[in-house]
């Protein structure tokens, strides 16, 4: 075994022969214990991507490592234990009748002892916070619940990374409050790598590195603070940035001498505050 | 049209152990012309409502009337199929409903069934296309070889080609990019004003409610919780709270730096730019003791 990161070496990707590349010459590298977001335009590569990541798709040139492992037809059984993902809908990603049954799902296709899979259905419910739910049907659940589940059904593998690929994208203001705090809740207890593929940009400034994709090719990697500071290029592409991303640069625009690009409310309130207090 | 809903409610499978009242009692206006969104969390009976407004669900108890159309409780509730022709729905994620071989068949369904001469629709397919941004070389390509955003296009102008008055939309920016989200709400707020539509959008979005309506309607467990003026709904942070719902991140902000700053600022629905202006001014100290 390799150490613990996922590295795309100039992965190229297309679905037919006659068709345009998806992803060109992709290179990053995932460490340990980081939360790093991938966002771009709809059609830029994000979810190639996290298919990529667990042998969902296979490159045509460059390779994919898992811990070392090159991801292909032999290896990906043990990839997927690694590389665990939550998709989109949430309706689409249940298979047990109850939700113990589903949380169950997984570990079983790992052939896992009995009494370990109790264990660990335990253990992750109650991570994600739906250990009172055990014998509910998943149907039943609210979207943001579903996706809990499905977050759980990951952990239970205790896979050293999990993608969530625009998992919050159908679920309400609330669910996607839910889905935030148990992924907050989740990297802070357990010693695993997050990937997110969002559009939603608070979910961005709470990553710790971000890669921005554009076209089917890596258009930038860093913090957040490093890519909304590059404003005008990150909407060029297609993308927003925060609204407390847009009102600093109006500021600037009006005078007001800003330390740092601020990512949240709290970070310009700090800022505003010190002005006020030495004028 | 004028949208009156009169003491509507509407209950799911009843007399049956699943029997839900999803509608109590609701009533309400929407003046003709107006642009209304509807907002409330996930089972607070949005898509109950919407589903009222072209006659796909009939009130259990109550009355609603769209233009001179009445649905009621009892009796037939007869010339639905002009109901039909007149509101156009685009539902949730509306792109899983193209079907047709070309995009100008999907987009010529609608009207077909409606009676709609050809040589008509030709030229509301041409209006439709031109609408919603869509190259009119791809009136000949297969729907499904289209990106996801084109496919909502090509689903949302099959709509436009009915001609409708009113166009009621449920979340019809969900899994776009932010740009995507930005162009499909300007081109619906464009349609309003140029073709005097009235339009009920139904959002979990706060800041579109804000951007683009002129009344808000929330509603909590089937019933109407608050209406109003977006300036108006948007100042009662805590009634929000209470159902759950955010408010416009601009509104929070301002709410934030009059209690953390001690700096009085009130929203009036300045641009970005307009507030850095006058939050520059005031962090100098200006209009504090002036």
């Amino acid at each position: 075994m390799g150490e613990r990161q996922v590295e795309f070496r100039n992965v190229s990707f297309r679905y037919q022969e006659d068709m345009p590349w998806v992803l060109k010459d992709v290179s990053f590298t995932i460490g340990p214990d980081e939360w790093v977001a991938i966002i771009g335009h709809n059609g830029s590569g994000k979810s190639t991507i996290a298919k990529l990541m667990n042998g969902l798709l296979f490159p045509q040139e460059g390779e994919i490592l898992v811990d070392g492992i090159r991801v292909n037809q032999e290896t990906v059984w043990d990839v997927r234990k690694q590389v665990g993902m939550v998709f989109q809908n949430p309706d689409n990603q249940f298979v047990g009748t109850t939700v113990r049954d589903d949380v169950a799902f997984g570990m079983e296709n790992h052939g896992m002892p009995r009494e370990l899979m109790v264990k660990r259905i335990e253990e992750s419910l109650s991570a994600v916070g739906m250990q009172e739910y055990k014998i509910h049907e998943p149907h039943r659940l609210s979207g943001g619940q579903k996706q809990r589940v499905a977050i759980a059904s990951i952990l239970a593998v205790s896979p050293e990374f999990i993608i969530l690929d625009e998992a919050t994208a159908m679920l309400d203001p609330k669910g996607r409050k839910e889905i935030m705090q148990t992924i907050h809740g989740v990297q802070k207890e357990r010693d695993l790598s997050l990937i997110t593929i969002t559009h939603d940009l608070h979910e961005v400034t709470q990553a710790s590195r971000v890669i921005v994709m554009n076209q089917g090719e890596v258009w930038m990697q860093g913090t957040p603070r490093e890519v909304f500071s590059r404003k005008e290029h990150v909407i060029e592409i297609g993308l927003d940035t925060p609204f407390i991303s847009k009102l600093a640069d109006h500021l600037k625009a009006e005078g007001v001498s800003l330390a740092r690009e601020p990512l949240n409310h709290q970070e310009l309130l700090e800022e505003l505050w010190t002005l006020r207090s030495t004028m | 049209m004028d949208i009156t809903f009169d003491h509507v409610s509407y209950v799911y499978q009843p007399n049956s152990p699943f029997e839900h009242r999803a509608l109590n009692d609701l009533s309400f206006s929407v003046k003709s012309g107006s642009f209304v969104a509807v907002i409330g969390h996930t089972g607070s009976g949005k898509s109950t409502l919407i589903q009222h407004l072209n006659g796909l669900l009939q009130p259990t108890e109550g009355k609603v009337q769209i233009g001179d159309y009445v649905l009621e409780a009892e009796g037939k509730n007869k010339r639905l199929r002009d109901l039909r022709e007149s509101v156009g729905v685009v539902f949730q994620y509306p792109e899983h409903q193209l079907f047709e071989e070309t995009v100008a068949k999907d987009i010529a369904f609608g009207p077909q069934n409606f009676g709609v001469e050809n040589k008509e629709i030709e030229k509301r397919t041409r209006e439709a296309v031109k609408a919603t941004g869509l190259p009119e070389d791809l009136l000949n390509r297969s729907p499904f070889d289209l990106s996801g955003g084109q496919m909502r296009r090509v689903a949302i102008s099959g709509v436009l080609a009915m001609n409708p008055k009113v166009l009621v939309l449920d979340e019809p920016t969900a899994g776009l990019d932010p740009s995507g989200q930005k162009e499909i709400m300007s081109m619906f707020s464009r349609l309003h004003r140029e073709k005097g539509l009235t339009t009920i959008l139904v959002t979990h979005s706060m800041e579109d409610a804000l951007a683009y309506a002129d009344h808000i309607i929330i509603m909590n467990h089937g019933e109407l919780y608050s209406e109003g003026t977006p300036l108006e709904i948007f100042q009662q942070q805590k009634a929000l709270e209470d159902v759950q719902l955010d408010i416009p991140e601009v509104i929070a902000f301002i709410s934030e730096v009059r209690k953390r700053l001690n700096i009085d600022l009130e929203y009036k629905g300045q641009t970005i730019a307009e507030l850095a202006k006058e939050l520059a001014h005031k962090v100098r100290g200006g209009g504090d003791h002036e």
